[in-house]
């Protein structure tokens, strides 16, 4: 259907969490305001489990291409059949996750139909027939709303838990149409040699609680203690850009305007000053706690709750503090 | 070797920002200007490719004509060439119409084999143009690089290492390729007093959407398929609470506020 919603499910050889499915929840929203139907569209070597999970999360209809092309995760090869599916069907709008997959797909499918699209969306509203797509501009001092007039599918990406998720019904099932898209290895240029897991496997983006250390930890060994609170509470360790510049930790923990734009439950910063190119990357937290030695550091003005003090005395509290209130 | 980079100009990342509401496009004047922290990996990458692989170097922006600067950056650190594309009808392009105008560019450079390109700029954020770029031009796309391992211009093979959610993925393409670098894969030189020097004199090309052979309906504002309807200034986050008080009545009352809110499992 021409207004249809449409949800790319991301995943990773067929490896889904359930925030492969977070969009179907903005999703159907969208396309109760054009009274249409919410879609998912898969793409992977086998994509039978993650049809039927799609359909549990909300979706109608399962769009998919399957084929042995598609093994692992190989953007290339995703972006030509999702342009293939997107062309074919051209449904209102398209969403993918702003992940590294989410975006190459997205980017390289929308390059294809020759179109713009609007990235990290954290807003979305049907108007005027439309999507209106908003995303932070500067820092988050600016939002910006987008249209795209002349695209057919509208395409943006999204920003992962911008949205609540869609509730799961196991009863639920999606009618699965699936289109055959020929595609060999020749046509493609990029092949997959190997895929190195990391050993810390920071996921700042899919973190529901981050507990990050800036210039004021003083030392990489600050970092042990946020790494125990961040443990003790399920969280992933982020960090500013002083802190990684002074090699206290590695790049890929960075938030802010050159590391990481995250969203999590709670993001607790220690020792951040809150320089606008941090709060750019964490401003739209849901709950920010600030633990800083001055009490004028711009960072207070972010929080939900400030706390003025050294970290080191602090932390250890806290997480004594939890131990006992949770049992651990 | 032919080795491409595109470098842009932003407003420094130190700078305060003016948006011309109406217009719905940056104010750029009386704003300092730099070459966007990601492109100086870039620019580096493919300064040490040209050194580990032997090639030539060209360098190109797109842009208003202050934009020569971050070309004339490159010039001191010894690119072999550049280009400034620029034209009023380029104003207003957005991800895509920018990747067709490079794309046109690197064209016109004639038989490049490797495009490199900054993961994504400081102030559009957008981290597409170089997936954009590689859909256009038809090249491999290799984004999101944290390690080039090898490149053989003969046997038209590229070998890089991309970090990605979870872990490196290492990717084998065929040459051409674009590849856009993350920060950290190398330590970006600065230029030289001589080479300022040198670089200063030189004169900077510049392609206009004529030059470029570019459709000028595909470009700037009028070719943008994303239309800018609305800037705003969001609501500031609510005045947050200060905790007082002793460190032991504080960490109770943080943990009791953190456990209320459900998250933590």
């Amino acid at each position: 259907m021409a207004n249809d919603v449409w949800v790319y499910i991301e995943h990773k050889d067929g490896d889904i969490t359930p925030m492969s499915f977070e969009l179907l929840g903005i999703g159907k929203q969208l396309a109760d305001g054009f009274g249409s139907s919410v879609c998912a569209f898969v793409i992977g070597d086998k994509v039978d489990d993650l049809a039927k999970e799609a359909g549990a999360f909300g979706a109608t209809k399962v769009y998919a291409v399957e084929g042995d092309v598609f093994k692992g995760f190989r953007g290339e090869a995703y972006a030509k059949a999702a342009a293939f599916l997107l062309e074919k069907y051209k449904p209102e709008i398209a969403l993918f996750r702003a992940t590294s997959m989410g975006t190459d797909v997205a980017a390289a499918a929308a390059a294809q139909l020759g179109f713009g699209l609007c990235t990290d969306a954290i807003g979305l509203a049907v108007d005027g027939g439309k999507v209106k797509m908003t995303r932070a501009a500067f820092g988050g001092n600016y939002s910006v709303s987008v249209v795209n007039e002349k695209a057919a599918p509208q395409i943006a990406t999204v920003r992962p838990k911008a949205f609540a998720m869609g509730e799961k019904d196991a009863s639920k099932s999606a009618e699965v149409v699936k289109e055959s898209f020929a595609l060999a290895d020749a046509d493609l240029a990029t092949k997959v040699v190997e895929f190195i897991k990391s050993a810390t496997a920071v996921n700042l983006v899919e973190a529901d609680i981050i507990v990050s250390g800036g210039r004021g930890l003083g030392t990489d060994a600050g970092f042990a203690m946020l790494k125990e609170l961040a443990d003790l509470l399920g969280g992933a360790v982020g960090a500013s850009r002083a802190a990684v510049d002074s090699e206290w930790i590695p790049y890929e923990h960075q938030v802010g305007q050159t590391g990481k734009t995250v969203k999590p439950k709670i993001y607790i910063a220690c020792g951040i000053s809150g320089a606008i190119q941090h709060l750019a990357g964490m401003r739209t937290s849901d709950c920010i706690v600030a633990i800083n030695k001055d009490p004028d550091a711009p960072i207070f003005k972010a929080a939900s709750f400030g706390i003025v003090g050294d970290y080191k005395e602090i932390v250890p509290k806290i997480i004594e503090k939890f131990k006992g209130k949770l049992n651990k | 070797m032919k080795i491409a980079v595109c470098l842009k100009q932003v407003p420094d990342t130190e700078a305060e920002i003016k948006w011309d509401i109406p217009k719905g496009t940056l104010s750029r004047d009386g704003m300092d200007s730099i070459t966007n922290p990601f492109d100086e990996f870039a620019l580096e990458e493919a300064l040490l490719t040209k050194e580990n692989y032997d090639g030539e170097i060209v360098a190109i922006s797109m842009g208003p004509e202050g934009a020569a600067d971050v070309l004339r950056n490159a010039l001191a650190l010894t690119v072999d060439e550049v280009a400034l594309c620029t034209d009023d009808a380029f104003a207003g392009s957005d991800t895509y119409s920018t990747a067709y105008v490079l794309a046109a560019a690197i064209k016109k450079a004639g038989d490049v084999d490797v495009v490199f390109t900054g993961k994504q700029s400081t102030d559009g954020n957008s981290g597409v143009v170089a997936a954009e770029l590689a859909a256009v031009l038809g090249f491999a796309p290799l984004t999101y690089v944290s390690k080039v391992r090898s490149i053989d211009a003969a046997g038209k093979k590229i070998v890089v290492e991309r970090a990605i959610e979870g872990g490196t993925e290492v990717i084998e393409a065929k040459l051409p390729a674009v590849v856009s670098v993350i920060k950290g894969i190398n330590e970006p030189r600065l230029p030289n007093l001589m080479g300022i020097r040198k670089a200063s004199k030189i004169e900077i090309p510049k392609w206009s959407a004529g030059d470029l052979g570019v459709d000028a309906g595909k470009v700037g504002a009028a070719g943008a398929s994303t239309k800018v309807v609305e800037i705003a200034v969001p609501p500031p986050r609510g005045a947050g609470e200060i905790l007082k008080g002793e460190i032991e009545e504080i960490a109770n009352t943080i943990t009791d506020k953190l456990i209320d809110l459900k998250v933590i499992k």
